[in-house]
């Protein structure tokens, strides 16, 4: 024997896949929503995603290096994916300082104090958001509508100027307007195009869904998650639009608005957060979809899929105990 | 739509390099180490001693209980010692070793190659006959044939499935089998199938292997049981549960051997091997073994006798590329990794792999992402993250509630995971512990 | 308004009263009758939960020595002698007599002692590297150095030292619970009595083949050649399957196999220096 051979248990290939390299064709599947948000916003995005991302960035690295003690985890990119979601779910007028702080939230407070990469119970950049949304309810619901914007929309009158199309459907029809009469002022085409206001990561739908299709391509998720919440909320508010149309809204428009697509696509199948068998994702899927809609419906706010998401990444844990996958050779 | 096992399923590159290398006869060793243990079950018990002179084809072990098997010689020539060799894990085995001279045969082999398709016997003799020639499953498992076709008490065999999938990355073994000896094989078969009783058999040949279906379609058209089932490309579908599953779509219980569901599952090696055995009376001496690798120069099916050394087949076959990681024996997702060349080739030996050593070393491991991905590709139904974890802790009692008895160590789960994390070193670990614990149940 | 505050501070206590008085028949109603001793017990216990003593955690083990009459079979290591004696005089029963022990590494298979023949690399776990194959060495009995032992000592006694590649018990953290005897799977690890001063002398070698065989894959390995055997003056030293054993309960730390064992797998451990140092050809 004239070299030491190396011995190690079967197998003796593996797959391509890597955490860093799944992590970064999640952000490739973001680029054409960034795209769409770039040209729609301008440069201020680009600024607010980079604060973002910087800040993210750093602040696990410093917590990793001074905290934790532990070894360098940033090359994972999941640090700059938090970032990049983040900064995606919120408004476009917010202050600077305001995106540090929610980033020192998501990764400070909702990752790394876990344990860091793959030990957090909650989304981190869903947390970083609903802590700003909480703690400053003002900065983070004004939408100013780009100029551009402004001018597809509403013309001459304006009326929703400032307001997502979900806050202002909410408004209208709390103040006893129904909905034939609000129709005229929404356009699906514009919002499947992203000329909306919103969270400014949330509002290119088509773009949003061309990165789904990215993302199942590469097989970096599956399909259950983002369907069964879309599903679900199809059924649930159809079921209310065909009991009483002039009440309720119609499921097109509750799944173009409101960052249903980047919540369903990109913040519900967080692989840390969501459930491990495809019985779970369904579940998880359903539930984040009934809950967005009773707090769209019933609820305070006008959006509701964060809080949803947030409430179903606690019952993960649950439905990785209960729900088991389908096993070979076991009788369901 | 081409049929396939429905749980998850990988598909690792195939590099089926050795792929048009016809079968080539490797000349006579010098020596041979022929080891009393080559099955699962009992080892054999040698008969032979220092100084025996030996033929080709004479007994030199007798089987040593019912799950165990017959050995005998490959060569002719003169046993040197009846002891300690050492494994190509480098562990000290008992084995026959014999020096080779010339190649006289026992008499009554029929060293014809003439095809012989007529077979009198009736299903009992053929079953002890095929113990008595040391037939054991040739895919790798090395269950001892007469074993499996021993059906149990109020269980019926209905289906026979040949196993012709040889899933498995870079080997070719099963694939030159069918091509240059299908004949043969679906003789075998047919004699299998009167072993049995059973109403249908089904060769199942993942479509990978086109070459292969139409040169079987064509032998076996005058056999009207029999039917070719071409499969879909997916690892591991040679797995016995896997390959029910996908050709006549029955899931085996948990717990349970495929005859539980009428099935008995046969590799065609073992069919070519019921074949000579039955209708040539030569036991099972000599096998098709695949060498490859990508550096390797001549990457070749050789038609090997058992006991030869490994070393020799690579020499044959160009001598140790520079740089050589690792060798497997077996194929990348099941194989064992040797660490001594100088091992022999037993009945079980498909392949020998040689890996460079940049693609030798796994990557270093991270943490679990919780990407659910072993769990969507075990085709067991099994949470692999959550075995691992498990096992890691020593919470034996969970990870047996967690069904880790029926992981079937295909390496899905490793292959796939983003982490680089040794799920499958812990639950191939766990589950050997959980086994031991239910064993002392009993 | 104050109306309101008095109504909520009313309405609260009176809940709280109830709850509080329901809490208390209930747990009168359901309260299970425990010796007060366990509980004593338990807390001259070294609270390690090692499992040592071959109870389920200290409590078990307080339970079981509170119930039994005889306790002398009963020991826990941890705590030892002393920690036996207090709970004996306590509960009135008389004390086992034990000796403290020790774990010890039989190999000394070190990088220079014993060349490796391959890599492993696998999980790191001396479980799955020794259902997998021989070892990295030629030796198929040495210690893996990959740390089984150290994962499940609860004192911190055991480390892997870098250099050697084995594994190393501090004796003065290691309280001979047997864990890590448990936990290695080429059982290399033994107990033994800590002996005066921590003075100890044995085979540090298990190898069971044949001596050419052993001596080719380790240097220090044990040969069975037997001079040891016959070297020892009380009979404490026995071959069993090729590989030399000191009975610890006979050994007088004489220390002259040390000196007679041809392959130096014979070791002494805590002696002072040898006053004569006779050069050795």
């Amino acid at each position: 024997m004239s070299n030491k051979f190396i011995v190690s248990p079967s197998p003796h290939v593996f797959g391509k896949d890597t955490t860093s390299k799944l992590m970064r064709d999640v952000l490739i599947a973001l680029l054409p929503a960034f795209v769409v948000t770039v040209v729609i916003y301008g440069m201020q995005a680009l600024v607010l995603t980079g604060v973002a991302v910087v800040s993210c960035v750093l602040f696990e690295y410093l917590i990793q290096k001074f905290l934790l003690k532990g070894s360098n985890t940033i090359n994972d990119y999941s640090a700059i994916l938090t970032g990049v979601l983040l900064a995606f779910n919120l408004p476009i007028g917010i202050p600077i300082w305001m995106v540090v702080l929610g980033s020192l939230v998501s990764i400070g407070i909702a990752k790394m104090s876990f344990g860091g990469l793959g030990r957090n119970p909650f989304n981190p950049a869903l947390v970083g958001r609903v802590f700003l949304l909480l703690s400053f309810p003002v900065q983070m619901t004004m939408f100013d509508a780009p100029d551009m914007v402004r001018d597809a929309l509403y013309g001459a009158t304006d009326a929703m100027s400032g307001a997502t199309p979900l806050a202002y459907v909410k408004d209208a029809l709390k103040n006893g307007c129904s909905v034939s009469e609000i129709m005229p002022n929404i356009s699906y085409q514009n919002m499947l195009l992203g000329i909306k206001s919103g969270s400014f990561g949330e509002i290119g739908a088509l773009a949003l869904i061309l990165g789904f299709v990215y993302l199942l391509v590469r097989k970096v998720i599956t399909w259950h998650i983002p369907l069964f919440i879309v599903g679900s909320m199809t059924l649930f508010t159809g079921a209310l639009w065909f009991f009483n149309p002039e009440q309720y809204m119609d499921p097109i428009f509750h799944i173009l608005t409101g960052g249903v697509l980047l919540g369903a696509i990109f913040m519900a199948t967080d692989y840390v957060t969501s459930p491990m068998s495809k019985r779970g994702m369904m579940i998880y899927g359903v539930g984040i979809g009934v809950i967005t809609i009773l707090i769209r419906v019933w609820g305070a706010y006008p959006e509701g899929i964060s809080f949803a998401i947030l409430i179903m990444n606690a019952v993960v844990p649950i439905l990785n105990k209960y729900v088991k996958p389908a096993r070979f050779g076991v009788s369901k | 739509m081409l049929k396939s096992f429905r749980l998850g399923g990988i598909h690792p590159p195939e590099n089926k390099i050795s792929r048009g290398a016809a079968i080539e006869q490797l000349p006579l060793p010098e020596s041979v180490v022929i080891p009393i243990s080559q099955h699962i079950g009992a080892p054999a018990v040698a008969i032979v001693a220092k100084g025996d002179s030996v033929v080709v084809g004479q007994l030199i072990a007798k089987a040593g209980g019912f799950v165990s098997s017959n050995i005998h010689s490959s060569v002719s020539g003169v046993v040197t010692a009846v002891g300690d060799f050492v494994d190509a894990s480098g562990l000290r085995r008992v084995g026959v070793i014999i020096k080779v001279e010339g190649d006289t045969w026992l008499e009554g082999i029929d060293r014809d190659s003439s095809l012989n398709k007529i077979c009198d016997l009736e299903p009992k003799e053929i079953v002890s006959k095929i113990a008595a020639m040391g037939i054991v499953g040739m895919g790798g498992a090395t269950f001892p044939t007469q074993v499996k076709l021993s059906i149990p008490e109020g269980k019926k065999a209905v289906y026979l499935i040949i196993n012709g999938v040889e899933c498995e990355p870079y080997l070719t073994a099963d694939h030159r089998v069918m091509l240059e000896r299908a004949e043969e094989m679906v003789v075998g078969i047919s004699i299998l199938a009167k072993a049995l009783g059973v109403v249908r058999t089904y060769i199942g040949v993942e479509n990978n292997k086109p070459d292969a279906i139409a040169h079987i379609s064509k032998v076996i058209a005058e056999y009207p049981n029999i039917d070719i089932i071409p499969l879909k490309v997916k690892y591991p579908q040679g797995g016995e549960k896997q390959l029910i599953d996908a050709v006549v779509a029955l899931e085996v219980p948990s717990g349970a051997i495929p005859i539980e569901v009428g099935a008995v599952v046969q590799n065609v090696g073992t069919a070519l091997a019921i074949y000579e055995a039955v209708q040539k009376n030569k036991p099972l001496i000599e096998r098709v073994v695949t060498v490859t690798g990508k550096k390797l120069e001549k990457p070749s099916n050789l038609m090997v006798r058992v006991g030869t050394s490994i070393d020799s087949l690579i020499t044959y076959c160009g001598g140790l590329p520079e740089n050589s990681g690792k060798v497997i024996g077996g194929g990348p997702m099941m194989g064992r990794a040797m660490c001594n060349l100088s091992a022999p080739v037993t009945k079980g030996t498909s392949g020998v792999l040689i890996m460079p050593s940049e693609e030798s070393l796994r990557r270093s491991s991270s943490v679990c992402i919780k990407c659910a991905k072993c769990v969507g590709v075990c085709p067991m139904g099994l949470e692999p993250y959550l075995l691992y974890k498990l096992a890691d802790l020593g919470r034996l009692a969970d990870t047996e509630e967690h069904k880790v008895t029926d992981c079937i160590e295909c390496g899905s789960c490793s292959f796939t995971c983003p982490a680089s994390l040794p799920l499958l070193d812990m639950i191939k670990l766990g589950k050997n512990e959980v086994m031991k614990i239910i064993r002392t149940r009993k | 308004m104050s109306s309101i505050l008095l109504f909520t501070i009313i309405t609260l206590s009176t809940l709280g009263v109830l709850a509080a008085v329901i809490l208390y028949f209930v747990a009168q109603k359901f309260k299970v009758y425990e010796d007060p001793r366990i509980d004593t017990t338990e807390g001259m216990l070294p609270g390690a939960n090692c499992g040592g003593c071959g109870f389920p955690g200290c409590r078990g083990f307080a339970d079981a020595l509170v119930k039994e009459d005889d306790i002398s079979a009963l020991f826990c290591p941890v705590g030892g002698g002393e920690t036996m004696n207090s709970i004996a005089s306590f509960l009135g029963k008389s004390a086992p007599e034990k000796e403290p022990m020790v774990a010890v590494v039989r190999c000394n298979g070190t990088c220079d002692n014993t060349p490796k023949v391959n890599q492993f690399d696998g999980a790191t776990s001396c479980a799955v590297s020794s259902t997998l194959y021989g070892g990295e060495s030629g030796c198929n009995y040495g210690c893996l150095g990959m740390g089984d032992c150290v994962k499940v000592c609860n004192f911190g006694a055991l480390r892997i030292n870098s250099e050697s590649g084995l594994a190393e018990v501090d004796e003065d953290k290691c309280t001979g619970c047997g864990a890590c005897i448990k936990a290695c799977p080429k059982m290399v690890i033994e107990l033994r009595k800590k002996g005066p001063k921590s003075r100890k002398v044995y085979v540090s070698c298990i190898n069971k083949d044949k001596g050419a065989v052993a001596r080719k894959s380790c240097k220090v390995a044990c040969i069975a050649c037997s001079k040891c055997v016959k070297v020892c003056a009380f009979d404490a030293i026995k071959i069993e399957n090729n590989v030399a054993y000191i009975d610890y309960n006979k050994c007088r730390l004489c220390r002259k196999c040390v000196l007679e064992c041809p392959t130096n797998a014979i070791v002494e451990v805590n002696f002072p220096p040898r006053k004569v140092v006779e050069p050795t050809i």
